[in-house]
């Protein structure tokens, strides 16, 4: 018997809830953002919007990037606060480890880093806003990580097996 | 390089007031804590999540994505229809990303290192809440990636 190569447990195997109700949370941290401040809140910026502090070269110190580094560096703060509720209020029995090889991580951050900043937006500034937004270059670039994305992991897993 | 324009007068033709500075990183702090305890709620912070989906083998990240963009989207053409600014001051921001080629092949490198360790910005961030430090060498190539971008691309575009 030949086990599928497509969802071989089924469509959610871990439950369908949490992803659900998670985004629709997602979400409305996104809407409260532009609800209360008008402004658009993708995450890869707050990577370059960072290093305007500490590199003074003209692309950093565009007023794009220093104009938005205070409000971009609170947003980020928000997040880790918002995953140590989460952590609290679920009531995990230990953290979260992660058990994805550390050069992984580093190599796929890099590419991650440098394509996104490129692009001008990643899942949250293309996917989430650039969608919301109906914006057709967003939707070109969320087609486009999408399919190097799936080919990336498939090829990895499947061919090279890490 | 600017990917979102925010206008000088609002809709009804005034001036643009400028947001208490403190009010925007409180109203941020906010907003970030909601979208950190939904990435965290919904396991995007776990790359091994992430990785399942992009092989086939868990649809969730497509529930997550569109509970997302759904929210996000009645917020963004209902608030400017709704209220004349947003709620604490200024104007409503529009994402003006262009159709270019940077902004394809970018999105194809995204891809490939998304592909390969299945952490994006947001989630490598929200993470460190819920202990998982490993992703701090997935922040580490991020942060080094964005720089890289800034340093190489600075003539080209900005």
């Amino acid at each position: 018997m030949t086990q599928s190569m497509w969802f071989p447990n089924g469509a959610f195997p871990l439950g369908w809830e949490h992803y659900l109700f998670g985004g629709l949370c997602l979400g409305a941290g996104v809407a409260l953002l532009f609800v209360l401040t008008g402004l658009i809140g993708g995450m890869s910026s707050v990577y370059s919007t960072t290093w305007s502090w500490f590199v003074d070269r003209p692309f950093f110190q565009q007023s794009s990037l220093t104009g938005s580094r205070v409000w971009r560096v609170a947003y980020a703060g928000g997040l880790i606060i918002g995953a140590a509720a989460w952590f609290v209020w679920s009531g995990q029995p230990t953290r979260v480890a992660v058990s994805t090889p550390t050069w992984q991580l580093f190599v796929g951050g890099l590419l991650v880093g440098y394509g996104a900043r490129l692009s001008q937006g990643c899942t949250s500034g293309h996917g989430i806003c650039g969608l919301a937004s109906l914006s057709r270059p967003s939707l070109v670039a969320v087609v486009t990580f999408m399919a190097t994305a799936f080919m990336t992991a498939n090829v990895m897993w499947r061919l090279v097996g890490v | 390089m600017a990917s979102t324009i925010i206008p000088t007068i609002t809709r009804d033709g005034a001036p643009a007031t400028k947001a208490s500075p403190v009010a925007v990183v409180c109203a941020a702090l906010v907003a970030g804590a909601l979208f950190g305890f939904g990435l965290a709620w919904s396991t995007m912070i776990r790359p091994e999540v992430v990785l399942a989906f992009l092989r086939f083998q868990d649809l969730g990240l497509m529930l997550v994505m569109g509970g997302g963009v759904a929210v996000t989207f009645v917020a963004y053409q209902l608030g400017p229809r709704v209220l004349p600014r947003p709620l604490l001051g200024g104007a409503f921001a529009l994402r003006a990303a262009v159709l270019d080629r940077p902004t394809v092949v970018g999105a194809a490198i995204f891809g490939i290192g998304w592909g390969l360790c299945g952490v994006c910005p947001g989630p490598a961030i929200a993470g460190l809440g819920a202990g998982s430090y490993e992703l701090g060498w997935a922040i580490a190539g991020i942060a080094l990636g964005a720089l890289g971008q800034g340093i190489t691309a600075g003539k080209r575009r900005g």
